[in-house]
């Protein structure tokens, strides 16, 4: 019986087809992905990542809801000119905690993997305010409007007992004092602040939209972005231990 | 509109038996079910905690009285038996959910494609962001990617299988209101994730923005959808299933298995619309284009080889060139293209075993791609003088060209050192819309320029002029577009890595902006001149629905004497 004789099994039973189907889409993904999984290799060990402070994740949710993926992204390749405009090139590790990840796929805009620490909070607010004040050429939309709105303190702890639940090891201290955190982490003048920045390793504390108050769309963007890229001390990461 | 006459068409052919009228366990179900969900779909909505979330839960319960009203309306207006699966030994097929899902294709086709527009000209002219939160660049661009792909194209996808799985079976779909509940399930989840774009809910993977609980209701509608599917062709009555068959079960399969596997998240609460997702960092880099790359393998590739197989032949009127060259293009390509999602990672942090062998099978998979286009292609042997004269064939050969063009682009840009070039500048959004401008909007241009007329019993389209009109202007709205992402692509990338002869990187990224701004020019243009030839085209089948001649009904097979 020849092969196309024997192809007519498919041809001539839907049920056998379709396993069929699955079975061959099966092998590419089963190969690619699970190894992702348990092969130790493939995340850095790497000293200073930590979760997100309260304050920064909802400013990722900002970066998230406001789609700024689909024209920046978070990953700097280990290409000689990306290396030299951007810094270090990025990690596994430096995305283990981001639900979902951001490495993003189009530099309409340039890399943010570490812009963390570049820019002044001043620069960033009127930059965020009406991009083309600061620099003319830019086609980036403005984004007054973060300035205005509020973020929810009373709701941080759900978002990260979630996240702990996907994985990011959240502590009950730091799901307990989320709401605290998340005030403090804008105003200097807090008495949380030390309690804070303990729970948090280099977490910054600043008032980033420059206005009191409730913290603001504007304050939780502002600390994200200020944080990215800064966790790792790269003159005391072991190069060699982590070639793959 | 649902319940209006152009859809239906009263099955009064036979004189039916008397028999009592009573409703079938599948409406009296489906309507105690959709009365239940409209009750905790209010629930939600009051218990909302965020605003899009309480619109979103009103809108369900809105729409899940309209459908409970729609079941029973459907139930009073219909004679007691339900339509049979065969009259006088012919297949009684089921059309209208065909053409509720085609004139929804056109409609979101030439939605999307404006919003296609007017992101395309945000990028050339920021100031039309307006700084408001809503019609912002990053809010509408998800929006354009899931109306064109998703809107659009899946409405093509539903309307065409339907008609071919029908029409190669020789059986009515299955099921009454199944097909009916796929249709417009499908389109209300389509009305649920551009609205959340617009209001903020958006899970940022690409191409698969829509929340958890759009997500849910997608699941629910393709699984039904799988089964109609499947369920027609179980009972067919032809021995062989039909090669475009293959193609659409693939499509259907996979998309079902791709979407399970990207999409499990947890909800902050049940009554939010933010969600977390499962995968996290770089499993989850890997599971999105795992994803993402088969979205374009088997929803703009497999499902739309599907429309090749099947009308091309018809319109050439010729046999598919080779069947043995299709039996090997089906499976080589499913189990090639499964692979090919790492070369969007390439030079990433994704570990470099990934990274290679997304390289080598997207290599490979340019062979069952161009073996699938010579299939194509060849079926016109000894009808190629036809392309003269109907341009509704050109336009269904040519887009086969533009899918050997973009697939051949791929596999080269999937390499290494040509991604470091091509990643992350415009060459591959020129490459994206060579594809989809060329292959699955002109194969979709073509299958309904060729369905719509056969739906409705028409002789032929309103005007073969006008088909020629979109024809071109399309084709040169693709030129201008692909060739100004080439070159700003190109020069893009090459700017980034320019090095002065001291040693210092020349160009700042801003500069690299600047040097954009007439290819995004040429860019908007190019896309207002393929909006132009869809609204041709819609003006077109609008008028051959309403003007065109009827088809006079064949008569019925002569019945042998007994």
């Amino acid at each position: 019986m020849s092969f196309w004789t024997r192809h007519q099994v498919f041809e001539k039973n839907s049920i056998i087809l379709v396993v069929g189907i699955l079975l061959v889409i099966a092998i590419g993904g089963l190969v690619e992905i699970t190894p992702l999984f348990y092969l130790k290799s493939t995340i850095e060990v790497v000293d200073g990542i930590r979760p997100y402070t309260p304050l920064e994740l909802a400013g990722r949710n900002v970066y998230v809801r406001e789609g700024c993926y689909l024209c920046h992204s978070q990953m700097i390749r280990p290409l000689r000119d990306e290396v030299e405009r951007y810094g270090h090139f990025s990690l596994a590790a430096e995305s283990m905690f981001d639900h979902p990840f951001q490495w993003g796929s189009k530099r309409t805009g340039p890399d943010l993997a570490r812009v963390g620490a570049k820019y002044s909070d001043d620069w960033h607010v009127t930059h965020m305010t009406n991009p083309r004040a600061i620099v003319p050429q830019s086609v980036m939309p403005g984004y007054p409007f973060l300035s205005s709105t509020e973020v929810d303190p009373s709701t941080i702890a759900d978002h990260m007992r979630t996240l702990r639940a996907v994985g990011v090891p959240y502590t009950d201290d730091q799901i307990a004092n989320a709401a605290a955190d998340m005030k403090a982490q804008a105003d200097p003048d807090n008495a949380g602040t030390d309690a804070f920045t303990k729970r948090y390793a280099k977490a910054v504390v600043r008032n980033f939209d420059g206005k009191t108050g409730t913290p603001t769309e504007m304050d939780a963007l502002i600390a994200y972005l200020q944080m990215l890229g800064t966790l790792v001390d790269f003159k005391l990461y072991n190069e060699k231990a982590n070639l793959r | 509109m649902v319940s209006g006459g152009v859809f239906f068409q009263r099955e009064s052919a036979m004189p039916q038996p008397s028999i009592s009228k009573s409703m079938t366990s599948g409406e009296s179900g489906l309507a105690a079910l959709f009365a239940v969900t409209a009750f905790l779909c209010l629930i939600a909505s009051a218990k909302a905690l965020d605003a899009p979330f309480a619109f979103h839960a009103g809108l369900s319960a809105a729409a899940s009285l309209a459908a409970v009203f729609f079941i029973v309306n459907c139930y009073y207006d219909r004679p007691a038996a339900l339509p049979p699966a065969e009259i006088n030994g012919r297949p009684n097929y089921n059309m209208g959910p065909i053409k509720f899902s085609a004139v929804m294709a056109m409609v979101w086709g030439i939605a999307g494609f404006l919003v296609g527009l007017i992101i395309a000209s945000q990028l050339a002219w920021p100031a039309l962001n307006f700084d408001l939160p809503w019609i912002q660049f990053g809010r509408l661009r998800p929006l354009h990617t899931s109306a064109v792909i998703f809107a659009f194209g899946g409405n093509v996808l539903i309307a065409t299988s339907f008609y071919v799985v029908q029409k190669s079976c020789r059986a009515r779909l299955v099921g009454d209101l199944a097909p009916w509940f796929v249709v417009l399930g499908y389109n209300y989840f389509i009305l649920i994730a551009g609205t959340g774009y617009l209001l903020g809910v958006t899970q940022s993977k690409e191409y698969a923005e829509p929340e958890w609980y759009a997500d849910l209701w997608l699941t629910i509608v393709w699984v039904t959808y799988l089964l109609v599917f499947l369920g027609t062709i179980i009972k067919r009555k032809e021995p062989h299933i039909f090669v475009a068959n293959w193609f659409y079960l693939a499509f259907i399969v996979t998309i079902a298995v791709l979407h399970l596997g990207n999409n499990p998240a947890l909800p902050v609460s049940f009554f939010g619309s933010k969600s977390y997702i499962a995968w996290g960092g770089i499993q989850d880099a890997m599971f999105q284009w795992w994803y993402g790359h088969n979205a374009v393998g088997f929803f703009l590739t497999a499902g739309f080889l599907a429309i090749m197989y099947y009308f091309i032949p018809k319109r050439a009127e010729r046999p598919i060139y080779s069947y043995r060259l299709s039996i090997i293009h089906f499976w080589a390509l499913i189990f090639l293209y499964i692979w090919a999602g790492p070369h969007h990672l390439h030079y990433t942090a994704l570990p470099d075993w990934t990274q290679t062998l997304g390289m080598t099978f997207s290599i490979m998979l340019w062979m069952p791609s161009w073996g699938g286009m010579i299939n194509g292609l060849m079926t016109l042997s000894g009808a190629w003088d036809k392309l003269r004269t109907d341009p509704v064939l050109r336009m269904l050969v040519v887009s086969v060209a533009f899918y050997g063009m973009s697939t051949f682009e791929g596999p080269m840009m999937s390499i290494k050192v040509v991604n470091s070039l091509s990643h992350y500048t415009d060459w591959t959004i020129g490459h994206v819309h060579s594809g989809a401008l060329g292959w699955v909007g002109f194969v979709s241009f073509g299958a309904l320029y060729c369905m719509v007329p056969w739906v409705w019993n028409r002789k032929g389209l309103y005007s073969l002029k006008l088909v020629n009109w979109h024809f071109w202007i399309a084709t040169l709205g693709i030129v201008l577009y692909i060739s100004a992402m080439w070159v700003s692509g190109i020069l893009q990338g090459l700017m980034w890595r320019a090095y002065t002869s001291l040693g210092f990187l020349e160009y700042s990224f801003i500069e690299t902006v600047e040097a954009m701004h007439p290819f995004y020019v040429i860019r908007a243009a190019g896309g207002a001149l393929f909006l132009i030839g869809a609204l041709i085209m819609a003006y077109n089948l609008w008028m051959t629905v309403r003007t065109g001649e009827q088809e006079v009904q064949m008569p019925v097979a002569l019945q042998p004497a007994e």
